[in-house]
């Protein structure tokens, strides 16, 4: 009994060493990561590991506005403190009032309307070196490898997250990013008998997460944090078993 | 103490139309054009004045003694030719204007010592202008009355030592003084052949019997009256000069001109307690070309390295070709910025305002200020008009967010047509089609209507849904106008989350 109360404290140590010392930048202050509810026991340390790349897959319409829901209640986890957010993209289709229900005051986005891939490839990545910022959000369909390794660098060094919105993508490649993510509406929440549209709901795909678990869940957004869909009360049973 | 200097294009309009046919240089020919019924000699070449052709001789007249005289029509666009020298004259002095129609006058004081003193000054202009075709002579005085004089007229040397125009008048002939014609005339009559002669007689006599345009002339001559010099370009307050002692062309070269223009730059503005929006940094080129670069910022700055970011951005748009002699940084927009408010900055609620201001510059540079947005709230229902759009990061919103509307996070460009089927007037549809798909229509809200605000435009209000489909997708549907008395049309106008 003893014995294994030791090795499990071994174990525990030995992991919070690896996750230190890999290329995610890894806090112990728990207070200072963002919390989104359910998802959290997906993650090395059961805290997201906001400092890096993340990228959002979407293919159609619906999935992409889903997607920008998730997205922007993420972003809202991520902006907490006073810091502004910067949202780039070619194509945006964002509607700023939108944003309210999220949690997020659209007036602390700065929008950057760009046409030419090149340019809003530099401009997230200059954006990330500034650390004065809660988070940088590009919507880029397509992203080299080298490209991505670039954000990754500028990000170990200031610590800012990046959200890539990826709609359309020419194809999903193993790309070295922290977590990758597929969103896809369901049915909204309403309690029984009652008409009308409730709270958003989705399919949450985590599709790779690094020293994380991937899996699928059923999530929602009760207007003020992420919550388990209805569905999704008995716990987290169809984890997938391939790692990223 | 102020210097001038005065340079006298004597050929002008000539040595423009030798310059832009080679084939005339060293010929003697006249500009032309028609006055009262006769061909009058505008203007003479240095070859044609040399055989004592005059301008406003009649033209006939010069070809009954030269019936080879080449002649030409006058084009009396030299003005432009002048103010263009001014400006290439730029590059020796930072205050350079216009005199007549055949000079230019140039406020050298404290120029000089870049080029070894007044002799070197002007041994560079004179030869650079007379490299450059022009027939030139000038002179450096104390005032401007005096250069010009000596230019035209001097028979010393032209550069006139501090203190020593009053001397160098007296040998001077009367027309030297800038005076009216008929003035000159009369005092020729009088037997007055130079000005010595008559610059010492009593003020008094000589307003009695000339006027006061005399006394005028002789006291801004002497330096006793004021003369207004009005520069080609008016000078900007903020500006720094940096010559070069030879052309530079490498970046690293430009790099440091340019932080040296900084460091002065700021250190001058930080004593003002101000801080630039827009700075200027003009190349001036051996070839005379010139390269313009321009920076702005979101906020008043006075941080040397942060502007030296911006300018490194564009430095690679300049193009030095055959090497920059003159780098000119002028800050055209500037703006109080206290210390206080500075160190007010760092310590402000985000503390890292600063910083993306910063972020914002480097990135206005180079993508543009259009680029860049953030919204604020308008008090308008109108999906269209209830964001504005603004430029400035520090704006705040007039008006909070409206906290229980029910918007969409994608909103279309514009609303685009769909097919529905609505089984009662004023209900949900159960079923739209967009883009050739059909979707069922599970669970709807609404309607919400809103008016088009008839103060701002006409037509049709709307009546929003939101729908869920089968599928789990949510759009925001609107009915454009009323069952009845309008054929009523649908849109899909966003979608949910």
């Amino acid at each position: 009994m003893k014995q294994s109360a030791e090795r499990d404290e071994v174990i525990a140590r030995l992991r919070g060493e690896i996750l230190s010392s890999g290329s995610t930048v890894y806090s112990s202050h728990s207070n200072e990561h963002p919390d989104l509810g359910p998802l959290n026991r997906a993650f090395p340390g059961d805290c997201f590991p906001f400092r890096g790349t993340h990228e959002f897959i979407s293919h159609t319409s619906e999935t992409a506005a889903a997607t920008l829901g998730f997205m922007t209640g993420l972003l809202s986890r991520l902006m907490k403190g006073p810091e502004m957010a910067v949202w780039v993209g070619a194509h945006r289709t964002l509607f700023p009032p939108g944003l309210k229900a999220f949690c997020v005051v659209p007036d602390r986005i700065i929008f950057i309307d760009l046409v030419s891939e090149k340019e809003l490839l530099w401009v997230v990545e200059e954006c990330l070196k500034c650390n004065a910022l809660a988070a940088v959000v590009g919507e880029v369909p397509d992203i080299h490898p080298i490209a991505l390794r670039r954000l990754q660098l500028a990000i170990e060094k200031s610590g800012v997250p990046c959200l890539l919105h990826r709609h359309r993508p020419r194809s999903v490649e193993n790309t070295v990013c922290t977590t990758r993510w597929m969103i896809s509406p369901m049915a909204s929440l309403m309690e029984d008998g009652l008409p009308g549209v409730g709270y958003p709901q989705w399919q949450v795909a985590l599709l790779k997460v690094r020293n994380g678990k991937p899996g699928s869940w059923q999530i929602t957004w009760d207007g003020q944090q992420f919550q388990h869909g209805y569905t999704e009360k008995v716990g987290e049973e169809n984890v997938y078993t391939k790692a990223g | 103490m102020k210097r001038y200097m005065a340079v006298w294009f004597r050929h002008l309009a000539a040595d423009r139309l030798a310059l832009r046919y080679p084939g005339l240089r060293q010929q003697p020919f006249v500009l032309v054009a028609p006055e009262r019924g006769r061909v009058m000699i505008r203007a003479v070449s240095r070859e044609a004045g040399a055989l004592g052709i005059l301008p406003g001789t009649v033209l006939a007249d010069a070809r009954a003694v030269y019936p080879d005289l080449l002649f030409y029509d006058d084009d009396p666009s030299q003005d432009k030719l002048l103010a263009s020298l001014a400006v290439w004259c730029y590059r020796f002095t930072p205050v350079a204007g216009v005199d007549g129609t055949d000079g230019l006058v140039l406020d050298i004081s404290g120029c000089t010592h870049l080029w070894d003193g007044e002799e070197g000054y002007f041994e560079t202009i004179v030869t650079r202008l007379q490299a450059g075709g022009y027939h030139v002579r000038a002179a450096i005085a104390d005032t401007m009355a005096a250069a010009w004089a000596v230019a035209r007229y001097g028979t010393t040397h032209p550069v006139v030592a501090p203190g020593g125009q009053a001397a160098v008048m007296r040998d001077l002939p009367p027309e030297a003084l800038q005076l009216e014609p008929l003035l000159t005339e009369r005092l020729r009559k009088l037997g007055f052949t130079q000005t010595g002669m008559f610059m010492d007689m009593p003020p008094a006599v000589l307003r009695r019997r000339f006027g006061p345009q005399v006394l005028d002339r002789i006291g801004k001559v002497l330096g006793t009256l004021p003369e207004l010099l009005v520069p080609v370009q008016p000078p900007e307050p903020y500006v720094e000069r940096l010559p070069c002692l030879d052309p530079i062309r490498t970046a690293p070269g430009i790099e440091l001109a340019i932080r040296k223009l900084l460091e002065t730059t700021c250190q001058r503005l930080q004593q003002e307690e101000k801080g630039l929006r827009k700075a200027r940094l003009v190349c001036y080129r051996t070839d005379g070309g010139q390269q313009l670069v321009e920076i702005g910022t979101n906020s008043p700055v006075r941080n040397q390295e942060h502007l030296f970011r911006l300018f490194e951005l564009k430095i690679d748009t300049i193009e030095p070709d055959l090497g920059i002699e003159l780098f000119v940084l002028e800050a055209p927009v500037v703006e109080g910025l206290t210390t206080q408010q500075e160190r007010l900055w760092d310590l402000d609620t985000c503390g890292k305002k600063d910083a993306v201001t910063k972020l914002l510059d480097r990135l206005e540079s180079r993508i543009g200020a259009a680029a860049i947005h953030r919204y604020l709230p308008e008090e308008h229902h109108w999906p269209e008009r209830s964001v504005r759009s603004t430029n400035d990061v520090q704006e705040a919103a007039t008006t909070p967010w409206p906290e229980h509307l029910v918007r969409p996070v994608s909103l279309l460009g514009a609303p685009v047509r769909i097919e529905v089927s609505a089984p009662i007037p004023d209900y949900p549809p159960m079923l739209f089609i967009h883009k050739g798909k059909i979707h069922k229509v599970v669970r709807a809200d609404g309607p919400e209507r809103i008016e088009r605000e008839w103060w701002i435009e006409k037509g049709l209000q709307r009546d929003y849904y939101q729908v869920e489909d089968e599928e789990g997708g949510r759009y925001w549907l609107f009915r454009s106008g009323h069952y009845g008395e309008h054929k009523p049309e649908w849109f899909i106008h966003g979608y949910f989350a």
